[in-house]
């Protein structure tokens, strides 16, 4: 990966002194960090290959070699025949349940972090706070609360019990908030009012189209957070109809005979799990490939320097 | 900006604070149109941020026929035999978790920070990647790569004593085995986001230090370590807050584990049994509002005390 005599020359000339114990430290440097990248890697090199290989491959043979498309083709046969093509039924359940979240999410979340950047009400200190301690609460901390609300209301095990409480995105407001408060300026909008322009028309006209980055920001976040849930799902749905892809994962793991022998006989040995585990997480993944930057700027958003 | 321009330029950049962001120009936006535009988020915010949180009070301070009982529901959990275990293996979880997060993470995010910039881009990508697979996938992959029997690193887990799957996920190993979990899926993004917090230090700071002679184990143990405390805050603010919460880990675990993890190794599984199992919402109250102000009082912590996020005078 590098060359250590090509970063001992990038040494200033000056050091050469020091080259020795500089060529030491690179090595120390390049097997340091060779032991991290493995770490973080080599799993999803293994989940790669994991499903090309029959479970005897995987046990008996090398690791980190690909298997044959066959067994690829065998391994996706025994998890599509599950449950009768559950994996499908699942995968489709996370995708209603994280687009549904993220069309009310951004439909709320927009306008209000517009409103909280450019105008001023009573409350607003108070909306926002809420929204910041809310923001910075793990989402699994409501989960209970929630299921025994939703149980008092009755809808508990509707599939709006999980849309709904997704919906709720405090961070995506908080986003949006900042996103106005610094890029917008408020001269712009003044020239527009001004000029007869009603807040609706403002915001449609003026506020909206400048929003895009953050829109794309804001559902980025709502799309990861509902696709990974399992905690809610698996507290609110009690038909393995409804699951989502994550709270199937779990079902999966419990069908297979490798980690308890007393599940009936099953096709869901390692090869399968690898593929299902990558399925479903593929939307994540191109998610993910995507949105370095935008993680970075999301989670230090709102941050001050002393 | 926030999705433009480098993430460098962004960390420690100044931000207006909740009061420094006074609406600016001479004419805002009238206070009735702003609560319209807050409404829809304000609903939700009441329905499923408010209401769950009060409704849970209530229910952890009265009986199933609705009386009020005090604190008799908080007594009564505190005395369950499991309570004080959920708690230790959290706790222990808690710890192994902090101390890799920030010894490991700022180690690499400081040995990554300006070498080879092109390489040090990809390791960090790397390092984030699994992230993705978050949750279900990640434990379902970890507890494959952890059996001594398919893992490619079969001979190390026997050298370490590990020889069959029912041996690795035994009790007393889960804390471990949650904290490599929860690194390899947690780490990355953390490290990108310190990597980017070194980048907000100006370079004349440690160029200065440089001529006066210091190394890089100097300049990054007197200069940049201090001015990262922010962040290292911040971050272990946030991981014991969701550490605490664990829930999907352990429960999946748990039905993996040959019958050896019971059901209720964490305080949320705990939870989720005196509701499921027992029927009792009031004692899942309960201990719901314990974790609650656990949350609570990191959330606060992290907003009031880490000072990341300027509030500004008035």
């Amino acid at each position: 990966m590098t060359n250590p005599s090509s970063i001992a020359s990038r040494v200033p000339a000056g050091r050469n002194r020091a080259s020795a114990t500089s060529v030491a430290a690179r090595v120390a440097w390049v097997m340091v960090v060779g032991v991290f990248l493995c770490f973080f890697a080599l799993p999803i090199a293994w989940m790669l290959l994991a499903p090309t290989r029959s479970d005897a491959g995987i046990v008996h043979g090398a690791p980190f070699t690909f298997g044959s498309l066959d067994d690829l083709a065998a391994s996706w046969r025994h998890l599509y025949d599950f449950q009768s093509h559950a994996i499908v039924t699942w995968v489709g359940n996370s995708a209603l349940y994280s687009f549904s979240a993220l069309a009310i999410t951004l439909v709320t979340a927009v306008p209000a972090g517009y409103a909280l950047a450019t105008t001023r009400f009573r409350g607003r200190v108070a909306l926002l706070t809420a929204t910041l301690m809310v923001m910075l609460m793990p989402n699994a901390t409501l989960v209970l609360p929630l299921y025994l609300e939703m149980n008092a209301l009755g809808l508990d095990g509707s599939r709006l019990s999980v849309i709904l409480p997704l919906s709720f995105f405090p961070f995506g407001v908080y986003l949006t908030y900042i996103y106005y408060s610094t890029t917008v300026s408020g001269d712009l909008l003044d020239a527009a009012r001004m000029d007869g322009a009603s807040e609706w028309t403002v915001f449609r006209r003026i506020a909206l189209p400048l929003a895009r980055p953050v829109v794309a920001l804001v559902a980025f976040f709502s799309f990861v957070e509902s696709w990974n849930n399992f905690f809610l799902p698996f507290v609110m749905l009690p038909d393995s109809e409804q699951y989502p892809a994550q709270v199937g994962l779990n079902t999966l793991l419990t069908a297979s005979p490798m980690f308890n022998s007393s599940s009936g006989i099953s096709e869901i040995l390692r090869p399968e799990l690898a593929l299902a585990a990558l399925l479903t997480s593929i939307p994540v993944l191109i998610v993910f490939l995507f949105s370095q930057r935008a993680l970075v700027s999301g989670m230090t958003a709102g941050a001050t320097k002393e | 900006m926030v999705a433009t321009g480098t993430p460098q330029a962004r960390v420690g950049a100044s931000r207006p604070g909740i009061r420094a962001a006074k609406p600016r120009g001479r004419r805002v936006g009238s206070g009735r149109v702003g609560y319209l535009f807050v409404a829809g988020y304000t609903i939700l915010l009441l329905l499923f941020g408010v209401a769950p949180v009060a409704y849970a009070l209530w229910l952890s301070v009265t009986n199933s026929s609705g009386q009020l009982v005090g604190l008799g529901n908080f007594t009564r959990v505190f005395a369950d035999y499991r309570f004080g275990p959920v708690f230790a293996h959290i706790g222990l979880y808690l710890v192994l978790w902090l101390i890799s997060l920030m010894v490991l993470v700022v180690t690499l995010a400081l040995m990554l920070h300006g070498r080879l910039k092109r390489t040090s881009a990809v390791v960090r990508f790397l390092c984030y990647l699994p992230g993705a697979f978050a949750g279900a996938s990640s434990v379902l992959i970890w507890l494959i790569l952890l059996d001594p029997v398919a893992s490619p690193i079969g001979p190390v887990l026997r050298a370490v004593g590990w020889s069959s799957a029912a041996q690795v996920v035994a009790p007393e190993n889960l804390p471990v085995i949650f904290m490599i979990i929860a690194f390899w899926t947690g780490a990355g993004s953390w490290i990108v986001i310190m990597y980017g917090a070194l980048n907000g230090i100006p370079h004349e700071v440690i160029e200065a230090a440089r001529i006066d002679g210091a190394g890089a184990l100097q300049i990054a143990l007197r200069i940049q370590l201090p001015m990262l405390r922010k962040w290292i805050a911040y971050m272990l603010i946030l991981a014991f807050a969701g550490g605490a919460q664990l829930f999907v880990e352990p429960q999946l675990v748990g039905t993996a584990s040959f019958g050896q993890v019971p059901d209720d190794w964490s305080p949320n599984q705990l939870s989720y049994q005196y509701a499921f199992v027992a029927a009792d919402f009031n004692g899942a109250a309960a201990i719901a509002v314990v974790l609650l102000v656990l949350s609570l009082g990191c959330a606060a912590a992290a907003v009031f005390k880490a000072g990341l996020f300027e509030r500004g005078h008035s």
